[in-house]
This record gives structure tokens, sequence and C-alpha cells, in this order.
């Protein structure tokens, strides 16, 4: 394609990542360079790498992210993949979406009414004679509420890249005497790579994040990077300490960024230049 | 082969049925005589009927469809030109480059955005109000859509864009013609993703915002405050029936034309790029 | 393509309706310029049968906004761009603004009603002689129980959380300044305690408290109570009046020993621009009647005197809400501390809720 085109699509999105993205971020990293007084410091950095606190937090949240992500992913390949062979799929499609324009906090407080000792559950074990059970403020009621609201997330981008899915090559590898689930393995699971990449980057990022179903579902035990932000920009009004983590999370989406990055592009790439 | 059909259709029930589950719940107490969302008490239109009387209510849900609207629309086109413009970019370290600062804004907490978007727009003397959530909104939206497209960008084969140019179709034909068309599954769930962060959206929207102008989740968070209202439920509910009812809808209408259209397209006899055009 | 444009023209269609739709809705509530108070609020804070009234009476027109915390409200007021003409801060927040010049003194010859309010929630010392303030409501901080689980008695003071009969049964509010303070009060110190290693202490016996607590919770705890998942919470007065209103087997008390002691006042933020809206408003808010009919639809308690009067007798005797004049004098008011004090409290408590037993 020629390159004034390709000009052409930068200038609203590069408008875009220059004062949307890029300016925010240098104030972000500017800011954290001051110290709660205002004096330029580099303290906040030796606060987060030398104190204990912040390195748990920052395992933590990287462990859960990848837990709430593993159990998205294992939902949702399925569900997209399934839903490809439906009728009507483009209707159910929607329908994956649909829940997401409720409110987060109104579903968090419908989640709590479900798990809560007199909640709907409880009394459903209740029937047969089973105690109630200490569901909320778990580890499984926060990555159950974290990965509900995360699906659609990932189905969406899973769901797009099985509706590509070339049906020769499934149907050539099954008359080559292929097993089903050779099938799967060597011919769909590649095939719908970009798919799944996209939506685990859709997920794993914002759950490094999450901060209000900690509290709410999680009963604060489980202290991801977003509480501890969320708490020096709301309640210490310590904006320097807080952009400090700004940076970190930004510094790790970028090396998950480099990891998940596709490798083999330059075949595609050498394509183009002709 | 079909009972294995069956088993795939159980699994989708039951991933409808937990996906609905907390919104039934939500539906079921805009109907309860209390006033929380705990013990079930007697049936009741109450609270709907309040929520018919609040004007205020009514005008903060249209300023918020406003916004969702406009913002995932703007969000999209610009979405759309930055994945076409990233999939055409040559050197690996400049695509990886630009995706990561794409994704900033999907990492970023909430508040470090909507401070920093406070900043810069005070900064800027932009004043506060419909304009800057709009702007903001536009912003935040902006990452998803192109995760959304550029996947399906990547997966559209060279054979057919060298196919379409073979044949001696300009540029702007190949876009329209060929790259649109395969694309648009990519670009209506960007469109979708995007107006679900902007109706979700709470802390960006709370530091832009002023002057007035009030956002439906602000309100939510807000009156959390005092416990939720099942004046909330009831708006929940209200919304939804609307937004299912929307879905499907457009859906029928939009498959019925289709089928028509498919039908027509079988007694012409066209050429592939002919057959893109009707599209 | 040609779809994809259709639908894009029917978006912008369907906004443009919305948009006038939304602007005929504006007018109609009569929100046009120089008639309007802007009133930056907490969420439900106010009966909008009062607004309505006041609209009324008045002829001005109430915008309302809410926020959700006092931080974030102070962030957009110092950083301009919003024209409040009147928001509620908490007492610290008060003396916060104060220090950040963000506040207009008020013209006490214009105030009609202050005679009205009681002489103990006056002239306190977040802001000395009510130059910038207005009382609104008070309240404390206390614990809560619940009599299926817990008897009439068993708790009467900090300690008593302590105990280890009530293992994993606890909610605290989520706020640094205030589970601290219990700690600190329990120890027999100031809840303002500045100084390093008495609030290490007040710390590490909060960590002893570790295994009694179910959760750190914020405005959640009203619907974990009513739903009797949890025996007992501490929180804030207002809030356990909304609880106790919803489950009867809740009851709230305020350890005798001392707690906290706050208050939200109105105050006249320096974006104000419209003063004779501003003084209709105080005044309207400070006749007994007014006040004590938000107290009613609020919950909490009123600081207007003549107020409080008109509430019903079971509401002004409830020692839960009133507590009586021995128990308030032992009640604490927040000062503003120094940043690296705040940061301190906050440091401690995040590592308090990441302590694992």
């Amino acid at each position: 394609m020629k390159k004034s085109t390709n000009a052409a699509y930068y200038i609203p999105y590069g408008f875009w990542l220059i004062f949307f993205v890029i300016a925010p971020v240098v104030l972000i990293i500017y800011q954290s360079f001051f110290d709660i007084n205002g004096h330029f410091t580099l303290s906040n950095y030796q606060t987060y790498f030398s104190s204990g606190t912040y390195i748990l937090m920052t395992v933590n949240s990287v462990w859960y992210a990848f837990v709430i992500t593993f159990f998205t992913l294992l939902v949702s390949y399925p569900t997209a993949y399934f839903l490809h062979y439906t009728k009507h799929k483009q209707l159910w499609l929607l329908l994956i979406i649909l829940p997401t324009w409720i409110n987060l906090l109104l579903k968090a407080y419908a989640f709590i009414g479900i798990f809560s000792q007199d909640g709907g559950i409880n009394s459903f074990l209740g029937l047969f004679g089973i105690p109630a059970q200490q569901i909320l403020f778990t580890d499984f009621s926060f990555i159950f509420v974290a990965a509900y609201i995360e699906i659609p997330f990932m189905i969406l981008p899973i769901f797009n890249s099985v509706e590509e899915l070339n049906e020769g090559l499934v149907n050539a590898s099954r008359d080559l005497g292929a097993s089903s689930w050779q099938t799967f393995r060597q011919v769909i699971v590649p095939m719908t790579m970009s798919g799944v990449k996209a939506g685990v980057q859709a997920v794993f990022i914002p759950s490094l994040s999450l901060f209000m179903i900690t509290r709410l579902i999680g009963g604060n035990r489980v202290i991801t990077l977003g509480t501890a932000i969320e708490e020096h920009f709301l309640t210490t009004m310590n904006w320097g300490m807080g952009s400090t983590i700004g940076v970190v999370l930004i510094v790790a989406m970028f090396i998950i960024m480099f990891l998940t990055g596709e490798r083999n592009h330059h075949r595609k790439e050498a394509r183009h230049e002709n | 082969m079909k009972t294995k059909f069956k088993w795939s259709h159980l699994y989708l029930v039951i991933v409808f049925i937990l996906l609905y589950l907390p919104i039934m719940y939500l539906i079921t107490y805009s109907f309860s005589d209390g006033s929380r969302m705990t013990n079930f008490t007697g049936f009741t239109f109450k609270h709907y009927a309040a929520l018919f009387a609040d004007t205020r209510m009514i005008q903060i849900v249209i300023d918020t469809l406003l916004v969702a609207l406009l913002s995932s629309l703007v969000a999209t086109i610009i979405g759309t030109l930055g994945a076409m413009a990233i999939n055409t970019t040559s050197r690996s370290v400049v695509r990886n480059s630009v995706l990561s600062l794409n994704n900033i804004l999907m990492v970023s907490p909430d508040v470090i955005i909507g401070a920093s978007f406070l900043i810069f727009y005070t900064a800027l003397k932009i004043p506060l109000g419909f304009g800057s959530v709009l702007m903001s909104h536009i912003a935040f939206s902006i990452p998803i859509v192109v995760l959304m497209v550029l996947p399906k960008l990547q997966e559209m084969s060279q054979s057919m864009l060298d196919a379409a140019r073979d044949l001696g179709s300009t540029n702007g034909q190949i876009i329209s013609r060929v790259i649109f068309p395969f694309i648009t599954p990519g670009i209506f769930s960007g469109f979708f993703m995007a107006f679900t962060y902007s109706l979700d959206d709470f802390a960006v929207t709370f530091f832009v915002t002023g002057n007035g102008f009030q956002t439906l989740s602000v309100e939510i968070y807000a009156r959390a405050r005092q416990g939720i209202d099942l004046e909330i439920n009831a708006l929940s509910g209200v919304m939804f029936i609307f937004a299912l009812l929307l879905v499907v809808g457009y859906y029928f209408i939009q498959t019925n034309n289709q089928s028509r259209k498919a039908k027509h397209q079988a007694l012409e006899e066209s050429e592939a790029l002919a057959h893109e055009t009707t599209h | 393509m040609k779809r994809l444009i259709s639908l894009a023209v029917l978006i912008l269609a369907i906004s443009l309706g919305l948009g006038l739709w939304s602007q005929n809705l504006q007018k109609s509530q009569g929100a046009t310029g120089d008639n309007t108070l802007n009133f930056a609020n907490w969420g439900d804070y106010i009966d909008p049968a009062l607004i309505t009234k006041f609209e009324k009476e008045t002829g001005y027109h109430i915008n309302l906004e809410t926020f959700d915390s006092n931080e974030a409200m102070f962030t957009k007021i110092q950083q301009g761009g919003t024209s409040y003409d009147l928001t509620v801060p908490s007492e610290y927040m008060i003396e916060k603004m104060k220090k950040a010049n963000l506040l207009v003194p008020l013209d006490h010859k214009r105030l009609t009603g202050l005679k009205n309010y009681g002489s103990q929630f006056m002239n306190k010392s977040f802001d000395p002689g009510n130059k910038y303030s207005v009382p609104y409501f008070w309240g404390t901080l206390g614990i809560i129980y619940n009599d299926k689980f817990v008897k009439a008695g068993e708790i009467q003071h900090w300690d008593d959380l302590w105990n280890p009969r009530y293992k994993n049964s606890i909610m605290l509010i989520d706020s640094a300044r205030d589970i601290l303070g219990f700690s600190l009060v329990s120890l027999g110190k100031s809840m303002n305690t500045t100084d390093a290693p008495t609030l290490q202490a007040a710390k590490g016996k909060l960590d002893e408290l570790a295994p009694n607590v179910k959760a750190v919770v914020a405005d959640e705890i009203k619907m974990y109570m009513a739903e009797n998942e949890a025996p007992l919470a501490v929180d804030w007065s207002g809030e356990a009046a909304d609880m106790l209103a919803n489950n009867k087997h809740l009851h709230y008390v305020v350890p005798s020993e001392g707690s906290n002691l706050w208050f939200d006042n109105l105050v006249i933020p320096k974006t104000a621009k419209h003063y004779k809206a501003i003084y209709a408003f105080l005044n309207f808010m400070s006749q007994p009647k007014n006040a004590a009919q938000n107290a009613e639809y609020v919950g909490y308690a009123t600081p207007n005197a003549k107020a409080k009067a008109l509430l019903p007798k079971a509401v002004r005797d409830d020692r839960q809400f009133y507590p009586d004049n021995q128990t308030m004098a032992h009640l604490q008011t927040y000062a503003d501390l120094s940043p690296k004090t705040v940061g301190l409290y906050n440091d401690l408590f995040l590592e308090f809720k990441m302590y694992r037993k």
C-alpha cells in the first residue's frame, strides 16, 4: 500500500496517541518523581522496590491476573467455538455482550446477594441439609466474579478468529485421518491464536489493576496494585507514589506486549513492500 | 455427531445461565416491596413508578446514552483507521511500540486516567462537562477498538488483496470493497466494546465531568453510599429489556434483509468484485 | 461499506434526537444561567422533596452534582473547571480546604438561622467561630452488633472486639483514620496521634485483631449487616442508622471510652458565583422544619437543636445516635494531619490489610 494512505490513517489515530496517551504518560512519569511535599525525589521508586509490601502486592496482582485470565480463557474458548456452529450465531454473540451493559456495581451487589450467608446459593444448599458456607471474601468468589466480568471481553475476539477459520483446512485434516483432537490441536488452535492473544491482552492487562471487586467481593483480602493506586490518589493524595505504581504497571504491560507480540511478522511484511 | 452437538448446546446453555444470573436477580428485586436487594417482600411496581416520575434520572439516562453512542462511534472510526495504519506498518519494532502505547489506557487504572485527563483539560482551559466527558470516553475506547479490528486485518489473506489489485482495482476500491466487508465483524465488536466501556465507566467520568453534567455510573456510585435504591434496579430492568428488544429486533430485520438480498444476488451473474459492492 | 456508513448515520440521528430531548428536559427543569445553585453533595444526602420545595419558594434552580469521596471533590475544586456554589466536606477536609485557600468566608449578617444550631456543634477546632462552615449533619464511629449472634452488653468497649470468641466475625470500614483510630483509643491514645512509634503500636495491636476480621469493606457493610453476613461491624453512625432500619436484630454502640465525632458541614468553595442563591439555601436549610425533614429522610443526626425537638421522641431520645453527655465528652474530632502523617496512617493500614494470619 502506498505510504501516503498509510499516513492518512495515522493522522486521527496519531493525534489521539499524542494527546491522550503520550501526554498523560509523560505527566505520570513526571509526577512519579515528586514526593508528597512536592519535592523532586527518587524516593518513590526506592520505596516501591525496597518495601516488602509493594513487592508482595505486585506478585499478588500478577498471580491473580494470571488465574483470572486462565479461567476466563477456559470458559470462553469452548463458548466461542460452539457459538460458531449455532444457528443465529450473531444474535447469540450480541446476547453475550448484553450483560456487560448493566452497571458493574449493580452486578457486584447482585453477586453479594447470591453468595451471602442468607443468599441464593446457601438457601439452595440448605435444601439438601448442607450448612451455610462462607463463599464471600474467599479467593473462589473473587476469581469467579472477576472472570464473570471479563468473559465477554475474551469471547468476542476468539469468536471473531473462529469465524475466520478455514473450514476447508479443518475438513482436509479430518479427511487425512486426523482425530478430532489432533485437528483441534494442530489446525484449529494455531489458526485461532490471534484471537486468543487479543483476548488475553484484553483480560490480563486490566486484571492487574482491578480494584472495586477486590473490596466488594474479596473483602480487601486480595490487595492488587489497582487498590494501592486508588488509595494513593483518593485517600492519601500522594499522587507521586500512585504515579510510581502506575509507571510500574505500564512497564509491566510493555513487557507482556513484547512477550506475546507476533514474531513471524517479517514474512508477511516482506510481501507488503512489493 | 448429533449427541456431540447436544453437549455443546448444554455447555452454551450453562454459560448463558451464568451470564444472566445476576441480572435476573437484579430484575427480580426491582419488583420487591422492600428497599434492599435482600429478602424479597411482596410484589410491587412502585419502583418503576418512582423511576418514571424522576425527571433528573431520565435526563441522566439520556445523557449517558448520548455520550455512549457518540463516543463509541467516533472511537470506532479512529480506532479502525489506527488498526489499518498499524497493519500497514512494516517495521515490527514500530508496530509493537505503537501497540504497547495503544494499550496504556487499558492497563492504567481509571483513577490515573481520570486525574491526568483532568489536569490536561484544566491546563488547556477546556470547560468540564459534556464535551470533556465525550472526549475522554472516545480516548479510552479507542484501544479496545484497535484490539478488536487488528486481528481481522491480520487474518486477511494477502492473496485476496493481490487478486483484487490484479483485477485492476484502485486502492480506494480495495479498501471499500475488499477490506471493509472483511473486517466488518471486527468493527462491530469494537463498537460494542466501546459502548460497553462508556456505559460502565465511573472513575474517569467523575474527574472530568462538571457543570451539572452527570452520567448514570457516577450517579449510581454516589448513591451507593446510602445503599442502592431499588429504583436503580428498576432502571436496569427497563434498560435491559429495551436493549434486549433492540438487539433481537435489529438482528431479525438484518437477517431478513440479507436473505432477500442473497436471493437477489443469486439471480445475477456477477464476478467477485461486483458481488462485494452490493454488501 | 455502505451498511457501515448507513449505520453510522443512524447512530448520529439517534444521538441528535437524544440531544434534543436532553436539552428539552433541562429547559423544563428551569436550568438557565443566573438563577441556579450548583450544589455538590454526597449521593442521596438531601431529601429531593426539599429541593423541590426550595425551588418553589425561592425560584432558584438547584443543579445537583454528586461525589463519593472528600478527596475526589477536593481535587476537582482545586483544579478548577467546576463552578460549585456549595459543597459538604467532612471536618478534616474543611481544614484542608481552608489551608489550600479554597473556601470563601461566610457573611454572618446574611445568615438568619445560625442560632438554631446546638452550641456543641458550633465553634469547633476545625473552624473556629464558624467562619467558613454551617453544620449539616454529624455522627460518631461505633460498633454494630447482631443480637442473633452476640448478646446485648457483651460489646461495650473497643477491647471487646479482640475477644477470641469472635473469630472471623468482624467487618471493618475501609478507612485508615477510623480503624487505626479505634486501636489508638483502645491504647488510651489520641485519635490524632502523629508520632510513629505509637502508630506502630496501634498497628501491632490491629494485627492481633486480624483473626477476628472477616472483611474490610466500605458502603457495602450496610447490605452485609442487614443480611446477617457478620455478627459485628465497625462503622459510622449514619451507616448504622440505615442498617438498623433494615434489620431489627442490629444495635449500635458508641464505646464510652472514646470514639470519633465527625461533621459534614456546608461550605462555599472559591468557585462560587451565585451568592444570593447560596444564602437563600443556607437559610432555608437552617429552618427547623426543613432540617428535621432532611434528617428524617437521610437518617443522620441533625446539629439543628430546634429541628431535633421536632423529631419523633423515639428518634431524639435514641442514645445510640444522640449519645448522652458523658459519652459526648469523650468523643474526638479529627484534625487535618500533615500529608506525611496521613501517608503513614495509610501505609500502616495497607500493611494491616495485607497481613495474613
